[in-house]
């Protein structure tokens, strides 16, 4: 009866269907229902679970909808990608996609020179070669690794300046570079996050004074400013004065990049202290009052205990705010550090390929932030399976 | 053992209640005190302040002559000698059984493994629960929990046990599984306090009976004196809804 009662809404909304059929498992499929109470592996639930998506799936191609909007996703993709590549042709761009891949990676050639003329003696050994080269008595040594060629026999004489061998080597481009600087001060922003989000989430819940107000008041301060302004401020403010105490010392000054990775962990810190807090109060009382009535103390409850329960829950939370993290980092290039975006805009500023290096940095970002969502989920399934 | 002497305990949120007015008693080492009433009488608040999971207003309660309310006591040291079984168990959800039992030995207690391992399977074994150690308490019966719970507690050799509800969450089947736990264990020596409901636990094994109104004991005795003949009128009520 449920189901003709449902059907009119059910055939404008497909998606209605597939939770509807979900969750009335029991109407569509009573003979799996009843098996599924009896084994309750967790390979055995799987396999239900794909054998009720296949039989909705099936139930809704009968109607024709299932088919007709999968053609419907792809014609959609194809008109949008289509309509912008006609739009680009109309203002004759010329889209070259083989030489995006030389800011990836190119050739470069090593020449080994000499620095005196002489005779040059060839010994050669595992590696490669050690060209000694005479002249008065006077003998300098140049190694010639073995995969280089070697331009000179035994005995000849080399004048000064001379190419003696050369090779080349596949270095990283600019694009790659900028990828890595990205990953990096993202990952090293994500790690003092955390440290900074537990300590900032734990004071938080602290019922001492000192430790909750100087936590309210610095999520506050943090989430009320914009992440750029934070950046110059630890640039141009931070910087500043401990570029000028450390030069009064003799000490080296520090990279703009640890500013950079200094603003992205506070900020972070603050949105993970109030997630950890979140998390920290979402387990129920009765686990502290437990462990506490055991004779816990304090901080073995927290550890042992409301922890690792809590960070189980606020995983979800925290790989948006770590893929927010990443996608951040692109406001870094602001204070002269060649991450991934800054790296793009000066390719653009040489390459004149505007269209395609924007598509390619957009990508390089999805890849980063797809791979961390699905490592993240990953975690979480092996957890809750737990 | 413990001495609780005029304690008072108001709660100010959501409103003002007041939870325990002038509240007196002793329990001597090896009795078993089952404390009934109706509820929001008190009870609960009374067996939570003997570990300080309450903090009262006004008065002190010695456990062995030490006042737990006192500043300079280590209440986790105290609190590692008064067992406690709550009545929705509270067993930790990400532990199996066996840590829950072994945790608490390793860390608090700085047992041996060795040693601990053997308390944990001797107290799952006396509780009725050895095929299941591996299990997480999600995947047990209630009943099943509240013992992990009580054999997690003894794991601690507790001086003295407190139960608040003990039995209210569970199946009616189950019932009498958990309460031939706590039987055995008061025919054992333990020194129990159990706020319940089951009025057959406080016949069989109660050595004093405590009924509790609007935060004030208002009569105790024992469990003859108790269910025959009440003398105040308050507990003739009382009982007379309970047991009809």
């Amino acid at each position: 009866m449920h189901n003709f009662l449902f059907c009119p809404v059910l055939a404008l909304e497909p998606n209605k269907l597939l939770c509807y059929a979900t969750f009335n498992k029991n109407i569509f499929l009573p003979s799996h229902f009843d098996e599924r109470s009896e084994k309750k592996s967790h390979k055995t639930e799987k396999a239900k679970k794909i054998i009720n998506m296949v039989s909705n799936i099936k139930r809704l191609k009968k109607k024709g909808l299932y088919n007709f909007s999968i053609v419907l996703f792809f014609v959609m993709l194809f008109l949008t990608s289509a309509s912008l590549y006609l739009a680009a042709a109309k203002i004759d761009y010329v889209w070259r996609w083989n030489r995006v891949l030389k800011y990836f990676a190119y050739n470069n050639t090593v020449e080994i020179k000499t620095e005196t003329d002489g005779t040059a003696v060839i010994v050669s050994n595992d590696k490669g070669w050690n060209i000694e080269i005479t002249k008065n008595s006077e003998q300098n040594i140049y190694f010639v690794p073995k995969k280089a060629k070697l331009n000179i026999l035994d005995g000849e004489y080399v004048y000064k300046e001379g190419i003696i061998g050369s090779y080349s080597e596949l270095k990283a481009g600019i694009l790659a570079s900028g990828l890595w600087l990205t990953i990096k001060s993202s990952a090293i922003a994500t790690i003092f996050g955390i440290i900074i989000g537990l300590i900032c989430g734990i004071a938080r819940l602290s019922s001492n004074p000192f430790f909750k107000w100087s936590a309210i008041t610095y999520v506050e301060i943090i989430r009320g400013s914009p992440l750029l302004v934070q950046i110059f401020i630890w640039y141009f403010v931070f910087g500043s004065i401990l570029d000028a105490i450390f030069a009064s010392h003799d000490f080296t000054r520090i990279e703009p990049i640890w500013y950079g990775i200094a603003a992205l962990a506070f900020f972070t810190g603050a949105y993970v202290g109030e997630i950890v807090r979140a998390g920290i109060q979402s387990i129920n009382k009765g686990q502290a009052e437990a462990a506490r009535s055991l004779g816990m103390s304090g901080y073995q409850c927290m550890r042992y205990i409301i922890l690792p329960q809590a960070l189980k829950r606020i995983l979800p939370p925290l790989a948006g705010q770590f893929i927010n993290l990443i996608k951040d980092s692109s406001l870094l290039g602001i204070i002269a550090i060649r991450e991934l975006t800054k790296a793009t805009r000066e390719v653009i500023s040489t390459s004149l390929q505007p269209f395609e290096l924007w598509f390619m940095c957009a990508i390089m970002y999805l890849v980063l932030t797809f791979s961390l969502s699905m490592a993240l989920q990953f975690l979480e399934k092996r957890s809750l399976i737990k | 053992m413990i001495e609780i002497k005029n304690i008072y305990k108001t709660f100010h949120t959501p409103h003002e209640v007041q939870a325990l007015v002038d509240v007196s008693c002793k329990i001597e080492a090896g009795e078993v005190v089952v404390v009934i009433g109706p509820s929001g009488s008190g009870k609960s608040t009374f067996l939570r302040c003997i570990n300080r999971l309450e903090t009262a207003n006004y008065g002190e309660i010695l456990i062995e002559g030490i006042d737990i309310f006192s500043r300079k006591t280590n209440m986790n040291k105290i609190r590692a000698k008064v067992g406690m079984v709550f009545q929705s168990f509270n067993l930790f959800p990400h532990k199996t059984v066996y840590e829950n039992v072994m945790l608490t030995q390793l860390e608090v207690l700085k047992r041996s493994k060795a040693k601990a391992d053997k308390k944990t399977v001797y107290l799952l074994k006396k509780v009725g629960i050895t095929d299941k150690a591996k299990a997480y308490p999600a995947q047990l019966s209630g009943g099943q929990q509240q013992r992990v719970a009580i054999a997690r507690a003894i794991a601690m050799d507790p001086k003295v046990m407190l139960f608040d509800e003990p039995t209210s969450a569970l199946d009616p089947e189950m019932i009498s599984e958990v309460l031939n736990v706590m039987k055995a264990l008061a025919k054992e020596g333990m020194t129990m306090v159990v706020v319940t409901h089951e009025m057959g636990f406080a016949k069989e094994v109660a050595d004093r009976v405590i009924f509790m109104d609007y935060g004030r004991i208002v009569e105790e005795g024992t469990p003859e004196h108790f269910f025959k003949n009440p003398t105040h009128q308050r507990t003739k009520l009382f009982l007379d809804q309970i047991l009809s």
